[in-house]
């Protein structure tokens, strides 16, 4: 007990150094702490000011930029959401009684350092957060981005990270519904692991972070706590690597997940919201139990105490300190009224979870934290966890913006029409577009049996519970090489892909979270970037009338002094009230069927796939985004969906119709027949924002095109569906068998990392 | 038809199961893994998922499961058993079936919708498909190479207790393409595939599993 730096021993030697600086904590930063408590802090409470004013905790650089979300959402806007940003995730009523929570976000530090045990966590973290809410998770997907496919050290990191969300998610036993998978030289040496869970719960269900009720008793529930992940979010999240000599080691840092104790730790906790007898939950996450007890303590009506010596631990010899900002996965902190705490107890009993009153519920206002009788924290809980340092950073757009968008795509040279064949497949395999078979099929997207859509659909779709055909359908979307060109258009964009995708299922989008990765928020060219971002995203969301419910940032993504491109990753939440309605993505599932081209395709190859493949270039200007016409185009689609029109749908993106066509037929197994007029070459591969390609039903075709005619929205017939052929036949320029596609589309992933 | 249903910790694809006895019109009985009765079922399935985590060999520990007592021997009685994926890896383990289940020989969790070829139609289990017939149904595993020794492989081919063969490419390294397999008496009927997962083709890729649920029913009615 000698060596633990409790209260009276700070008062008694104030002058004593700190290493708050290699705790992350800058000078101003710790003369702050210094004057809330009146005293130096503690070893304890400076390891929990340290995390919870991290930037990956404290939103310190972001604050200032993510108060525009609120600002631009409106009350009609606001109208479906129960809960929004600041609680572990969004959530919003679909109907029926239900609601639905959802939210993304980022693992990426830890998953470069250890790719497989990052990305494991990071599917971990994220579920836990839609289980505090009250929630049944019920599906993940994972937006993921690497370096170039044919460096060096990318197979080891996309081998890890892609068996890290399989081996978690798999074992943990929730669906994979979608996601994406992006190579781009700029994340060499820092991958992006997005991680985003949907769950779904009654409306009167759903619980809120909180500690409420003096006498209340804190449980902390779920594995033991260990020396996994110390200093986890403090050094890895908020700091950039670095290789040069000298630095500390950061490899001890990732924490190790145990899905098999998550499995548990979700069917008691729902057995224990099931009995109503839990009043607050929080998640232990990045930041531990510094995070999970100030965050409980902050959003409710009183104080909290907490005996450390009753943690449970892993491991001996632990400080305080140590226990505080551990890591260690698969653990939860409820508040339970006394009277609750035996039958709390009984329940996790029956799952064999370990649990232990280690706090209780306090009339004052501080959050105070003993070991062995002695004060090691004492604080006011708000300045941890709700008060930390805001920061307004410099911002400054890029010298080089100017000219990075001076370097249009347009004096690339151009194929011949008799080339274009050959391109077609040339750019269905690249890595970028090709398949990502090799990739989901290393998921399990069967478990609990509510899937109704998955990869290779351009949206996921789950069927909320089994008493009910509703469901929900979500798409995860960012073109980073678009937002570097212009981060405002290139944040709209995303969202307008997100958008277009989940109405391309037939389910109505109702909701956005996000999931912004940067670079570093001390390069003013950065700030710049994201300040954008964020408007163009916020300013999408209020013309499309669909709110954003939470999202999380990740700064700091670059290696040495160059930043990955931006990638604001934007997940759009639709909802269907019969999952049986759905629009597949493959053609070849009614006999007969037209194939229609809705909106306009213009010249647009700024950031496009043809100008990457083809000629490694990145300039001009991206495509144009138009959100009312994606909100024409979602209406026309739900519309197409609820009255049976539409017997197949697939968005137009990355690689423009030539890409929709292949895909179509693919996914279908369905050859077909295109006719275009124009310029094949723009026809084929403009990345023009706002289309999608349907297959209507003979049938269907007159009702379908003058519902288009009446709403205004451009259509054109651009061929039809042909069983017979088992190619994609574009007239005037010949054909393409399908197996000679597919071995282009699926061969490549397995050639470059099996 | 009462059909129970086992659940250990770290199970996943009870709720698949569950809902397969619902369709073919039985009822299914949650079993808890630390119950020492099957409650008077009348057939007993044993789902997928990772069993107690499966960080020591598959299914290694659920068989010590004290609900696992009584179904061996319900078994040894001629209960109907059907394990699936954990299930069938579990009842390899209590030596209900022949062989282990090992790593799939490219070491990756495979996920995908696989064709079988019914081998064998006159178990509990498969006396509603075809002799010969092909279904589709999800294979999702990491350790699902079926071994045995020669001795054992020559056994099963010529009593003819390979239930189900891998069509085409083999997805795992199985011996003689082996994805399901009976005991001698045909009622414990054991496969890595899911066809619990292939009752609905709006969640699945087929209603080809049902087929096994109702063969139950039909085996539950004659009984």
């Amino acid at each position: 007990m000698s060596n633990v730096d409790t209260v009276k021993n700070a008062e008694a030697t104030p002058d004593q150094e700190q290493p708050y600086k290699e705790l992350g904590l800058k000078d101003d930063e710790y003369a702050r702490i210094k004057e809330i408590l009146g005293r130096r802090p503690t070893d304890a409470e400076l390891a929990m000011y340290s995390v919870m004013w991290s930037e990956h905790c404290s939103y310190k650089s972001s604050k200032v930029h993510l108060k525009y979300f609120g600002e631009t959402t409106t009350d009609e806007m606001r109208s479906k959401m129960l809960a929004g940003i600041g609680e572990n995730a969004g959530v919003v009523d679909i109907g029926d009684g239900w609601a639905v929570t959802f939210k993304v976000e980022s693992h990426n530090h830890p998953s470069y350092v250890e790719p497989y045990q990052g990305a494991a966590t990071g599917v971990g973290g994220i579920v836990r957060d839609i289980l505090a809410m009250g929630a049944r998770p019920l599906a993940v997907m994972d937006p993921l981005r690497f370096g170039k496919p044919d460096a060096e050290d990318t197979k080891r990191v996309v081998l890890g990270i892609v068996a890290g969300v399989g081996g978690y998610g798999n074992c943990l036993g929730l669906p994979n519904i979608g996601g994406e998978v992006v190579f781009d030289e700029s994340y060499q040496g820092n991958p992006l692991v997005n991680a985003l869970c949907v769950g779904a719960m009654k409306v009167e269900d759903l619980h809120l972070a909180h500690a409420s009720g003096a006498g209340n008793k804190v449980i902390l529930y779920g594995a033991r706590t260990g020396l996994d992940g110390i200093g986890g979010v403090s050094v890895l999240a908020s700091e950039t690597f670095d290789d040069s000599a000298g630095k500390r080691k950061k490899l001890p840092s990732v924490q190790v997940g145990d899905p098999f104790t998550e499995k548990v730790l979700i069917e008691c906790s729902l057995e224990l919201f099931e009995k109503g007898i839990v009043v607050g939950i929080q998640d232990l996450g990045g930041a531990g139990l510094s995070c999970a007890t100030s965050e409980l303590a902050s959003a409710g009506d009183g104080g909290m105490h907490v005996w450390l010596e009753r943690v449970p631990l892993r491991a001996t010899g632990m400080t305080p300190a140590e226990i505080l900002s551990s890591e260690s996965q698969e653990r939860m902190c409820a508040v339970v009224e006394p009277h609750n705490v035996d039958a709390f107890m009984e329940v996790c009993r029956k799952w064999d979870v370990i649990a232990t009153e280690i706090g209780e519920v306090t009339e004052g206002d501080r959050l105070v934290i003993t070991y062995h009788d002695e004060v090691v924290v004492d604080v006011p809980p708000r300045t941890v966890a709700h008060e930390g340092p805001v920061y307004d950073r410099p911002i400054q757009r890029p010298a080089d913006q100017d000219e990075l968008q001076a370097n249009t795509p347009d004096s690339l040279p151009r194929p011949a029409n008799d080339e274009l064949l050959e391109l077609i497949k040339t750019q269905a395999a690249s890595p970028n577009l090709a398949s990502k078979r090799w990739v989901t099929q290393q998921y399990d997207r069967y478990v609990r049996g509510g899937t109704v859509l998955a990869q290779p659909s351009d949206g996921g779709m789950i069927r909320i519970g089994e008493e009910t055909h509703r469901g929900v359908a979500l798409s995860t979307d960012c073109n980073g090489r678009y937002t570097k060109l212009d981060p405002y258009e290139g944040a709209k964009l995303a969202l307008a892909e997100a958008y277009r995708n989940v109405s391309t299922t037939g389910a109505t989008p109702v909701a956005v979270t996000n999931c912004l990765n940067f670079g570093s928020p001390e390069d003013p060219a950065v700030m710049w970037q994201f300040e954008q971002a964020v408007k163009g995203l916020a300013d999408g969301c209020a013309e499309l009338g669909i709110p954003v419910t939470g999202g999380n940032v990740s700064f700091y993504n670059q290696t040495g002094s160059t930043a990955i491109l931006p990638t604001p990753v934007v997940g759009v939440l639709g909802v269907i009230d019969d999952v049986r309605r759905r629009i597949p993505t493959g053609i070849g599932a009614e006999a007969g069927e037209t194939l229609l081209l809705l909106g306009e395709t213009k010249d647009e190859f700024g950031g496009s796939e043809w100008a990457h493949v083809v000629h490694g270039h990145l300039g001009g200007l991206p495509p144009k985004a138009d959100l009312q016409r994606e909100k024409l185009l979602g209406e026309v689609l739900v519309a197409g969906s609820r009255d049976g029109m539409v017997s197949a749908a697939h968005d137009l993106a990355e690689g423009g119709l030539a890409q929709a066509l292949v895909e179509t037929c693919l996914v279908g197994e369905t050859g077909a027949r295109v006719f275009l007029e124009g310029d094949l070459f723009t026809e084929l591969f403009s990345e023009s924002a706002g289309r999608v390609l349907v297959a209507v039903p003979r049938t269907e075709e007159q009702r379908f095109t003058d519902m288009c005619t009446a709403r205004a929205l451009p259509w054109r017939k651009v061929g039809v569906v042909d069983p017979e052929s088992n190619a994609l036949e574009i007239q005037g320029l010949g054909e393409l068998p399908l197996d000679e596609l597919r071995e282009a589309w699926e061969g490549t992933l397995p050639a470059l990392f099996d | 038809m009462r059909v129970g249903v086992i659940t250990f910790p770290g199970t996943l694809d009870d709720v698949d199961a569950q809902r397969a006895v619902r369709y073919a019109d039985g009822e299914a009985v949650p079993l808890w893994h630390g119950d020492h009765d099957l409650k008077g079922v009348d057939a007993v399935i044993v789902p997928g998922g990772f069993s107690y985590g499966d960080y020591l060999r598959c299914g290694a520990i659920a068989r010590f499961a004290p609900v696992m007592q009584e179904v061996i021997e319900a078994a040894n009685k001629g209960m109907p058993v059907l394990g699936i994926c954990n299930g069938f890896q579990i009842l390899a383990e209590a030596h209900l079936l022949p062989g282990a289940l090992v790593r799939n020989h490219k070491l990756h969790f495979v996920c995908r919708d696989q064709w079988l070829k019914v081998e064998n139609n006159s178990t509990a289990w498969t006396t509603r498909y075809d002799q010969g017939a092909e279904i589709l149904v999800p294979l999702k595993s990491g350790e699902g190479g079926y071994q045995a020794n020669e001795d054992t492989l020559k056994e099963l081919e010529d009593e003819n207790r390979i239930v189900f063969r891998y069509v085409g490419e083999n997805p795992n390294g199985s011996r003689n393409n082996i994805a399901g397999i009976t005991n001698a008496r045909g009622n414990v009927v054991g496969l890595m595939p899911h066809p619990e997962h292939a009752i609905d083709a709006l969640t699945g890729p087929t209603d080809d599993g049902l087929g096994m649920f109702l063969s139950l029913l039909d085996t539950v009615v004659k009984a």
